[in-house]
């Protein structure tokens, strides 16, 4: 397994910037809703002229009442760049105003207006090369997930020189979002999916069962020398101190990219 | 080129059905104490600490923490009302009247004027007409809900002038300038309005 | 819950920065003019929660960029940046 080789595929990502298509609102349209576990479903959209999107980008969510309160949020876009339809993968938090109305009362056929695709940071495409590390915390596992899910799409040469590592801490295990896909994920000889559960008694789990700490990244990250980038993301504490630990493990700090989602997430 | 927006099906917000008449016009009550800073939480130590009351000619007037504190003190009751639309009713705090340090620094040679201009740790500013802050209008709080005031919410001390939207109130404040001429403050450079009077919606910069 | 719990950073103000720069700027390297570190403005720390949005030095905590909605008008102070330099492909390495 090389690492660090830069894949440049034959037909690139590249889009000169001044042909970005105008940012503007759009009515999409829900197609079909799937809860991923108890606190968090996919909602399938329809975006009339969608553009496409790359892998690690988002879109904000607006919703107007009837006397025209208005509340925005961004949600990071779940769906590889090579599937047909938009997903995003909404967390619900209690007493919030946004997640509960996504997750409980927005159902098939109704309207959501949106904004999007956003980012070009936080962004990875396979032509970038590898080996990538993904480090979650939360609904952070959703625009690491869609970076999965594209190199999974990617051509079996191509995704074979590129190597991927998920480490994903989250509560329970019934709160691993895409858990069954992840594993289908991981059987790939290089990509491997790391959990470590922060809340879970169940005995049964022979895996870590504690916060992200420097001693499991430095077992289960890539050595800092052979890494070609790292994303992290998740609630705003975890993302500071894992961006932090991987730059005192000796990566260089431009090579770490954190997108947080604030208190919880 | 928003004509009729989009109405989403069923969504209402996380607002109290009944608005009381307590409420100022577009306000919604809350129960929680939202914290809303436009930076870091400044960790000033109580040691350093000084509030100061200046003119523009370096006339100034300053207390220590321990001078604040042995400054008569009141424990008013009041509603807070936040541009960002939510009210909280009944809270309670614990500080000095402004009057009180403004007669202070007067006595010490502090020039009047007709505005103020609140500065914080954190480089924190915002404007007031003088008026709005005298007439047992506002305080330097340095207690909430009965104990001393929390960092996140403008420990160890604040300015607190409830009749204004609470942006006015600045967070970790250090001292007011005196002004003759209205000089914008953080918010107030980004458009925010200049007095910021609730009851006639005063959010913005030309806001009647 | 402590105001650093609750940040943010660069890539959420993603759909703002697009109305002001009219492309993407979040993968733009940004001069800070309080202590002259240059980094993305997706890394940057946001603040303003409601008010509007506060870009800041991660290092020294400087106001970078500031923007303020209102009717019929986006207020936006950039004078926390001294240099902004904006990637003309979109397909950073």
């Amino acid at each position: 397994m090389s690492s660090g080789i830069r894949v440049t595929p034959e037909v690139t990502h590249e889009r000169p910037a001044a042909a970005q298509p105008r940012l503007e609102w759009r009515v999409a349209t829900v197609v079909s809703v799937r809860d991923e576990t108890p606190r968090a479903r996919t909602l399938v959209l329809d975006v009339p002229q969608w553009p496409g999107h790359r892998a690690g980008q988002h879109v904000d969510v607006r919703l107007v009442a009837e006397d025209g309160y208005q509340s925005q949020r961004s949600y990071s876009i779940a769906s590889a760049p090579e599937d047909a339809s938009v997903a995003l993968t909404v967390e619900r938090i209690d007493d919030a105003e946004v997640s509960p109305y996504l997750c409980g009362v927005l159902r098939p056929g109704d309207g959501l207006e949106v904004r999007g695709p956003i980012g070009g940071y936080f962004v990875w495409d396979i032509a970038q090369g590898g080996p990538l590390l993904l480090v979650a915390g939360g609904s952070g596992i959703v625009p690491l997930m869609a970076m999965l899910r594209h190199h999974a799409h990617a051509d079996a040469a191509v995704r074979a020189r590129v190597s991927v590592r998920l480490l994903y801490s989250a509560r329970k295990l019934e709160d691993v979002i895409y858990r069954e896909e992840l594993e289908r994920l991981a059987v790939s000889p290089n990509v491997k999916v790391t959990l470590t559960l922060t809340r879970d008694a169940a005995t049964h789990w022979q895996g870590y069962r504690r916060r992200i700490d420097r001693a499991m990244l430095e077992q289960e990250s890539w050595p800092a020398s052979g890494m070609s980038r790292a994303f992290v993301c998740g609630p705003t504490p975890l993302v500071e101190s894992v961006a932090t630990l991987l730059v005192e493990l000796g990566h260089d700090p431009a090579r770490v990219r954190t997108e947080r989602f604030g208190p919880t997430g | 080129m928003a004509d009729t927006p989009f109405i989403a099906r069923g969504f209402h917000g996380r607002r109290a059905p009944a608005p009381s008449g307590r409420l100022p016009p577009g306000q919604y009550e809350t129960r929680d104490f939202p914290v809303l800073s436009a930076g870091p939480t400044p960790r000033a130590p109580i040691a350093t600490w000084d509030f100061t009351i200046r003119d523009s000619d370096e006339h100034s007037v300053k207390w220590s923490w321990d001078e604040l504190r042995a400054l008569p003190r009141e424990t008013p009751t009041v509603d807070i009302h936040c541009v960002t639309k939510w009210s909280k009713f009944d809270t309670k705090w614990e500080g000095v009247s402004v009057d009180v340090l403004l007669d202070a620094a007067h006595a010490g040679g502090v020039a009047e004027g007709a505005f103020v201009l609140g500065f914080c740790d954190g480089g924190y500013t915002t404007n007031l007409p003088l008026a709005d802050v005298t007439g047992g209008k506002a305080w330097v709080a340095f207690g909430y809900d009965g104990a001393p005031l929390p960092p996140e919410h403008g420990g160890p001390a604040r300015l607190l002038v409830p009749h204004l939207y609470f942006w006015k109130s600045a967070k970790w404040v250090r001292g007011l300038q005196l002004l003759a001429r209205d000089e914008s403050g953080f918010w107030e450079q980004l458009g925010y309005h200049d007095r910021g009077d609730p009851w006639h919606e005063q959010r913005y910069q030309g806001d009647p | 819950m402590q105001t650093e719990e609750m940040r943010l950073d660069g890539n959420a103000a993603g759909g703002v920065l697009r109305e002001v720069f009219a492309r993407d700027v979040t993968a733009a390297l940004a001069t800070c003019t309080g202590c002259g570190a240059v980094g993305p403005v997706g890394a940057l720390l946001e603040y303003g929660h409601g008010m509007g949005m506060i870009l800041r030095c991660p290092g020294c905590d400087t106001a970078m960029l500031r923007v303020v909605r209102r009717t019929g008008w986006l207020h936006v102070d950039a004078s926390g940046i001294s240099l902004l330099m904006i990637p003309e492909s979109t397909s950073i390495s």
